[in-house]
């Protein structure tokens, strides 16, 4: 599998900036936690091109994604992730199968893994519907199943559950599962929800005031059972990020 | 009253002449707009306002400026008469030079707002999806921007129709030959057959109601 890696990486962004000396990203799916405005969707926007870093190095496997030092930026078209951000940004003025069908455009479709993914993410009835005909969780479905339908090395999930109602984050917590289970792509996966690091990450990576908390397994930072009453086990404090 | 094949003419050739300077500014003006819309670039703020001139300075003030470039003795009528024998001063080609120059901004404009309405993550996404540039912009903007930029045409159009001061100037008021709508009204004028020149100013009006009508309704917002 691909290990993700951040060497000095260093962003800003108005005031704001985003600092991680050195993180691996070697599991399944790492998930990347912290409170509104820790950087975390930042984190996700480098991986997938669309924020350039002032310094430091982004590494996919042995794909250079950013290096500073050599002015190097490879452009998000070609770096082969599947992103799907906070608000879906599905494509009004396409139907649900031109959606999926986009990141394949003039390329040779890979019908297994379209019937795979129609079959985990229970597409097939959809696809003639439009964007604007679908529910909250119709559109997260189809916004996930089209960051796969590009083979994506790495699928980028942005708090994918966020707009969802309570009965409707478990079912689509339920259809991530699957694509965890059943799609070796690996993941990073963000959220401020500890509940949903618990269930789907192997491992954690915490950001807070744009700086790495601590990096672990979920197992030894998140537990299940502490949902809702969580309390974050790290040493430092977290509860006072920026809005 | 008279109105006869002559005035008819004039209506046919004030027609074509609006929508071929239109349809010549399209691709430029689309071009441009998004170029404004999604990039920043060293002059953007200069060319943005050299744009948008036409539409504050007086028509004539555009069409002596047009006349000093495009004339003979101009620095760029004297290159296209010496290499390539092209005369524009007093042509139908000042017509369409005109009509297109002043017509432009309205363009731009419009088609500029709605690239901007767009939303900047849809094309982001489309990126990351494996989409260069081009591909975003034929995919993904220009389509959602369709109803903008074709409002946007037919204002152009609908500009270019009663355009007057600028196209007196560089084509004059040639009868047959440069004479549009707005000129020729002028001409009948000038000549007291003020009942030809009202019954054209009411053609005028029809038609400019008519592409102003259709404007409206694609630059009024799609209904959810």
């Amino acid at each position: 599998m691909n290990q993700l890696l951040f060497h000095q990486v260093e962003l800003k962004i108005g005031g704001f900036c985003l600092q991680i000396p050195q993180a691996v990203f070697p599991k399944r799916v790492t998930g990347i936690f912290g409170p509104s405005g820790s950087g975390k969707t930042s984190l996700l926007e480098i991986v997938a091109g669309l924020r350039r870093p002032a310094r430091g190095t982004v590494q996919l496997g042995k794909t250079m994604f950013s290096d500073s030092a050599q002015r190097f930026f490879l452009p998000p078209e070609k770096r082969g992730t599947g992103y799907v951000p906070q608000d879906l940004a599905l494509f009004p003025h396409m139907n649900v199968e031109k959606n999926l069908r986009y990141g394949t455009d003039g390329k040779q479709t890979d019908e297994n893994l379209w019937a795979q993914i129609l079959s985990v993410l229970e597409l097939e009835k959809l696809l003639g519907r439009m964007p604007s005909s679908l529910s909250g969780g119709e559109r997260q479905r189809v916004a996930v199943g089209r960051a796969l339908m590009s083979s994506p090395k790495i699928l980028l999930l942005d708090e994918p559950l966020r707009n969802l109602d309570h009965g409707l984050k478990d079912r689509g917590m339920e259809f991530l599962l699957k694509i965890r289970d059943e799609f070796s792509t690996p993941m990073l996966y963000v959220s401020h929800e500890p509940g949903e690091m618990a269930r789907i990450c192997d491992e954690v990576l915490v950001l807070n005031h744009g700086r790495v908390v601590v990096q672990g397994a979920v197992s030894d930072l998140f537990k299940p059972s502490d949902v809702p009453n969580f309390r974050f086990s790290a040493p430092a404090d977290i509860s006072g990020g920026s809005p | 009253m008279k109105f006869g094949m002559e005035e008819w003419n004039v209506v046919f050739f004030t027609i074509w002449i609006a929508a071929l300077s239109t349809a010549i500014i399209l691709p430029f003006g689309v071009g441009l707009a998004w170029l404004l819309a999604r990039r920043n670039w060293p002059g953007k703020s200069l060319v943005e306002t050299m744009v948008s001139l036409p539409l504050v300075i007086p028509p004539v003030a555009t069409g002596l400026i047009l006349l000093k470039v495009f004339g003979r003795r101009g620095p760029v009528g004297k290159i296209l008469e010496e290499n390539l024998a092209l005369e524009i001063v007093f042509t139908w080609k000042a017509v369409l030079l005109a009509l297109a120059v002043m017509s432009f901004p309205l363009l731009v404009r419009t088609a500029r707002a709605a690239f901007e309405e767009v939303d900047f993550r849809l094309e982001q996404v489309a990126r990351t999806m494996g989409s260069g540039p081009f591909k975003v912009f034929r995919t993904i903007s220009l389509p959602l921007a369709r109803r903008g930029i074709i409002g946007g045409c037919i204002l152009a159009f609908a500009r270019a129709l009663g355009e007057f001061g600028a196209t007196i100037l560089i084509a004059g008021a040639i009868t047959g030959k440069t004479a549009t709508i707005s000129v020729s009204i002028y001409n009948l004028i000038q000549l007291g057959q003020d009942e030809a020149a009202l019954v054209l100013m009411m053609v005028s009006i029809g038609i400019s109601f008519v592409a102003l009508w259709c404007g409206e309704r694609f630059l009024r917002p799609a209904k959810p």
